[in-house]
């Protein structure tokens, strides 16, 4: 139960883009058609589900302090977790090596809407973001798995909402000096106000 | 942060002869017409979330220039070395090896900042403005053309998160730096803007300021 709050929370409550600011770049860039937002939606679901836990289990048996005892009692004291920036991001960048692969294979179409902007899921801070937040917050294996998928979960239907709007607003007349960026950060805002309506939630 | 004064003495050194016409351009073009938050929609995600006071957004726009020059530099120097194919990750891995350094100093001697900022000085890895401009410029040119367009867009990035945070702090929280400015001027029970503090009242913010830029410049999306 606690796990299902969890995933509500991290949905709806924490929302990675619309209270953290997570992921924006892509968010912004790739928001134009409800299509292409789906297929990188679902590329970041599938790498955070994976890179979460994969970047608990290093934290916990690598990095952390006194997590190589178990190898050699000398090793005991030994604290890695400055390294851990660097291997998180590797961890980050070789499981987008291997979705752009899977998609390469499997989905010529959807490999190529996406683009430029598949290796740089390696670069989307949501990814990064939620690796970061998982050891701020000292999740356990299970928490930590849950996390990262239902962030992904969050971020899909934020940028799904907003390409669907921004599809819409296609035949809109906005100023000239709002066309793109102006206009996409106040409807994310707008969106925001509606999301915030979720923090009376009590889980 | 003693890092940063050697950066700023090296660059003096080398200024005298070398900031010709062409090289100005590299530092002021990224200032208004071609803003890396505002005009290339880049670093989105740090511009809003630290913003909330001028404080940890100073710390954090020292960081992303630090960070950004000195892999630039890294970059450039060695950009005939690295393949394409495995050019990202040699990026993150320099960008991450950077980061790593801030983050530690800030840990040693800005604690509490450190504490405040939490994960976002780690993103600055993840930041879109290093990386972008290490795709778009440090691999394709000299190493102090490089450190020149670094610097534009450090600091075209800090005005703009500067810019937000004044906004923010002011309204959401009548102060400056934490000082209180509405008091000091003699407006007493000010009332605060809590929707400046929120996430939402950084898009909003964010969003008019491209809007007057962008009207300024008469740059035009399409």
């Amino acid at each position: 139960m606690e796990l299902f709050n969890l995933g509500i929370k991290s949905i709806f409550i924490d929302n990675m883009v619309f209270a953290y600011f997570l992921g924006m770049c892509s968010f912004l860039a790739v928001s134009k058609k409800v299509n292409t937002a789906m297929g990188l939606g679902l590329a970041v679901i599938f790498v955070l589900t994976i890179t979460v836990p994969v970047n608990w289990l290093l934290t916990e048996f690598i990095l952390k302090e006194g997590a190589l005892a178990g190898l050699s009692p000398s090793l005991a004291t030994i604290d890695l977790t400055f390294l851990s920036f660097i291997m998180y991001i590797a961890v980050i960048a070789a499981m987008v090596q291997l979705v752009e692969m899977i998609i390469e294979k499997f989905s010529p179409a959807l490999y190529g809407s996406l683009g430029i902007f598949l290796p740089l899921i390696a670069v989307n801070c949501a990814i990064l973001g939620a690796s970061l937040w998982m050891a701020e917050r000292d999740y356990t294996l299970a928490e930590a798995t849950v996390f990262g998928f239902s962030s992904g979960i969050g971020w899909l239907l934020a940028i799904i909402a907003l390409a669907a709007i921004r599809e819409k607003l296609k035949y809109s007349d906005v100023p000239d000096g709002l066309k793109g960026l102006g206009i996409t950060m106040l409807l994310t805002g707008l969106m925001g106000i509606a999301f915030m309506s979720f923090m009376g939630i009590q889980l | 942060m003693s890092t940063e004064t050697t950066e700023k003495v090296v660059e003096k050194k080398a200024a005298e002869a070398l900031l010709s016409k062409r090289r100005k351009k590299f530092v002021n073009d990224p200032l208004n017409d071609d803003n890396p938050i505002t005009v290339q929609v880049l670093g989105i995600c740090s511009a809003l979330a630290v913003t909330t006071q001028m404080r940890p957004t100073l710390t954090m726009a020292i960081s992303v220039i630090f960070v950004m020059v000195f892999a630039n530099l890294i970059i450039s120097v060695m950009r005939s070395l690295v393949p394409t194919r495995v050019r990202i990750i040699v990026q993150l891995a320099v960008i991450a090896t950077l980061v790593t350094l801030v983050s530690e100093v800030l840990k040693a001697y800005q604690y509490d900042m450190y504490k405040q900022l939490s994960v976002f000085v780690g993103l600055i890895i993840t930041n879109c403005i290093v990386m972008g401009r290490l795709e778009a410029f440090a691999l394709a040119n000299k190493p102090w053309d490089s450190i020149l367009d670094a610097v534009g867009n450090g600091v075209g990035y800090s005005w703009i998160i500067l810019a937000v945070a004044f906004f923010r702090e002011l309204f959401g929280s009548g102060k400056l730096f934490g000082w209180p400015v509405f008091e000091a001027i003699g407006i007493e029970n000010f009332p605060n803007n809590g929707l400046m503090v929120t996430s939402v009242g950084a898009f909003f913010i964010l969003g008019l300021i491209i809007w007057v830029q962008r009207n300024k410049t008469g740059y035009v999306e399409h």
